[in-house]
């Protein structure tokens, strides 16, 4: 698969300290791509480098084979950016918001007329197109922010915690677009957040990211191998188990939690459920349901961000 | 440099300033004080003064200003009574600097908009993330502020051009403004103080962090004015054609010196420091 972005040994220095350090990574042409860490991270910085707004320290960036630092301004014509404040223009109107950013990228007058109608109302703004932004809700703004990412048809999409000030109904709503968008567009999304649950639900892979260091890269399955070994399962039993003496000892168990009727049992391999299950029940278990439990970035992520926090004591 | 661009920046950066309050009030009241009200409450004064106590000829101070100014001032009132001369001088020659006020107070209050209030209100970084170039973008904000400037200067001189001959045409009886003056002061030295005050405007955003923060500080241009103004009235500039120009010359050498700083305060990661 084609790259969008390859980053080799980024570092990235401010006056007194480095924002990142020795990053290597590269986003595919078409992927949902997570930069996830705490406030602070390095994901901005991150998005800046790649549009070429600042100069790395050391490393290098190429996007679609060509160098932000030279080549800033042919990039930038390619990629959008919803920027993490919404940073729209509140005393103009929607559409004159966008009419300037079109011009602005040199968008011919009559397919941008057209062009702004056509995305004002995939984003449900068109009714609203010719009042000032001052009047409009945050997820409105963040909606038309959205819209003036994407009206150029970008070919990488960067998305600066989209949902961060947004309540849940129109986080929700946003989620929803970036997914749409994905799927419609087949363009590539750079997705920087700190919310797990935004990653998860929206990313193909991810990149977990701790003071300009990059801890952990991968899908989630991938992620859920390398960090968290063995397989939780999760069994439903009727009535609560006298003992269970057993399966402690069973080869392939690794870890096991019983709370009232739930018991967790986290195993090796996936081999090891069915002997599980069935010394359970020589036991006298009343077993009602076995599911595989899915591998929850939530755990890699604090895992990893505790790691860090150990490693830099 | 895509002009094409740069004019779309200026004409966003315009829209925005006309919306607000801070910026179009004064482009308002302050011209409609310098090209009406204060001239024709003056000529009003000069016209209705019957006794030569209210002739402001007969004020000891200006009496020693007339004794001592030089020969092109002498021929400006030979031949004028007592009330022409004080029109000719006070509305014709003193009042000049005062008009420097408006290239100044438009180019920066429209600069502290362009430059610290978009940082101020975060749109800077969208706009940041455009293919625009920096010296588009500088370009763009600087012509934001210098265009309206010196038209609205422009504008205002024609207005006081018609209301002082029109005012004051029962007193002269005939149309005797501009005087020669006034042409380099209006196209040469306008247009390089209202660089001045961008340049300026430029160089305290960079640091200021509100839009009035920036327009407020770059307010103290005004006392280049004031200086000006009162050079004049002390008799130690005379503001003839000469000196206009020359005025102008120097103040095109500083705004270019300081322009240049400008540029360097001007690049996408300085702008962006503030938002980090």
């Amino acid at each position: 698969m084609e790259n969008s972005i390859v980053i080799e040994n980024l570092s990235h220095r401010f006056d007194d300290r480095y924002a990142l350090r020795d990053l290597s990574f590269k986003v595919r042409q078409g992927e949902i791509f997570a930069l996830l860490g705490p406030n602070g991270a390095g994901k901005t910085t991150t998005i800046r480098l790649v549009n070429g707004l600042y100069t790395p320290t050391a490393g290098k960036i190429s996007v679609f084979g060509r160098d932000p630092v030279h080549q800033g301004s042919q990039i930038r014509q390619e990629t959008g950016v919803l920027t993490e404040t919404s940073a729209v223009y509140e005393r103009l109107t929607a559409r004159e918001n966008l009419l300037f950013f079109g011009r602005v990228y040199g968008i011919p007058e009559s397919s941008l007329l057209k062009r702004t109608d056509e995305i004002l109302e995939f984003f449900a703004l068109i009714n609203r197109a010719d009042e000032r932004v001052a009047t409009y809700s945050k997820g409105m703004k963040q909606r038309l922010a959205l819209a003036r990412a994407l009206l150029t048809r970008p070919r990488i999409l960067f998305l600066d915690e989209p949902t961060s000030s947004l309540d849940p109904e129109s986080a929700q709503q946003v989620h929803e677009l970036i997914e749409s968008i994905s799927r419609q567009e087949e363009n590539t999304v750079f997705l920087c957040t700190h919310r797990l649950e935004e990653a998860e639900r929206l990313s193909d892979r991810v990149a977990i990211l701790n003071n300009g260091q990059l801890l952990a890269l991968g899908s989630l399955e991938e992620l859920g191998q390398q960090f968290n070994h063995g397989i939780w399962v999760e069994i439903d039993l009727f009535a609560p188990m006298e003992s269970d003496l057993s399966t402690r000892e069973m080869r392939g168990v690794l870890k096991r939690e019983i709370i009232g009727t739930k018991m967790r049992v986290q195993v090796q391999e996936e081999a090891v459920i069915p002997a599980l299950v069935s010394e359970l029940v020589m036991q006298g278990a009343q077993i009602i349901g076995v599911r595989l439990q899915n591998v929850s970035l939530e755990d890699i992520y604090f895992k990893l961000q505790a790691d860090a926090r150990e490693g830099a004591g | 440099m895509n002009w094409k661009t740069i004019f779309t920046i200026a004409k966003k950066d315009l829209k925005e300033a006309r919306q607000n309050k801070a910026v179009w009030l004064p482009v308002l009241i302050v011209p409609a004080i310098f090209v009406v009200i204060l001239p024709l409450g003056m000529i009003l004064g000069f016209s209705s003064a019957t006794g030569i106590a209210q002739n402001p000829m007969s004020d000891p101070d200006f009496a020693l200003f007339i004794e001592r100014m030089p020969a092109f001032l002498t021929d400006l009132i030979s031949g004028l009574d007592a009330t022409q001369s004080g029109i000719v001088l006070i509305l014709g020659y003193l009042f000049a600097p005062f008009f420097l006020i408006l290239p100044l107070m438009f180019s920066t209050v429209i600069a502290a908009e362009s430059f610290a209030g978009e940082r101020e209100r975060k749109t800077i970084e969208a706009l940041l993330y455009t293919p625009t170039t920096d010296a588009e973008l500088f370009t763009g904000k600087v012509l934001a502020g210098f265009i309206p400037a010196v038209l609205i200067t422009l504008v205002s001189f024609i207005g006081y051009t018609i209301v002082l001959n029109a005012a004051a045409y029962p007193v002269m009886g005939r149309i005797w403004f501009p005087l020669p003056s006034w042409y380099p002061l209006v196209l040469w030295v306008s247009p390089a103080i209202s660089l001045l005050g961008i340049a300026v405007t430029v160089l305290i955003s960079a640091k200021a962090q509100t839009f009035m923060g920036a327009y407020q500080t770059s307010g103290s241009l005004v006392l280049v004015v004031l200086a000006l103004l009162a050079g004049q009235a002390t008799g130690v500039i005379y503001l003839s054609v000469v000196v206009g120009l020359l005025i102008g010359l120097v103040i095109f050498v500083v705004d270019a010196v300081l322009m240049v700083y400008a540029v360097r305060t001007f690049n996408r990661a300085k702008l962006l420091a503030s938002t980090r």
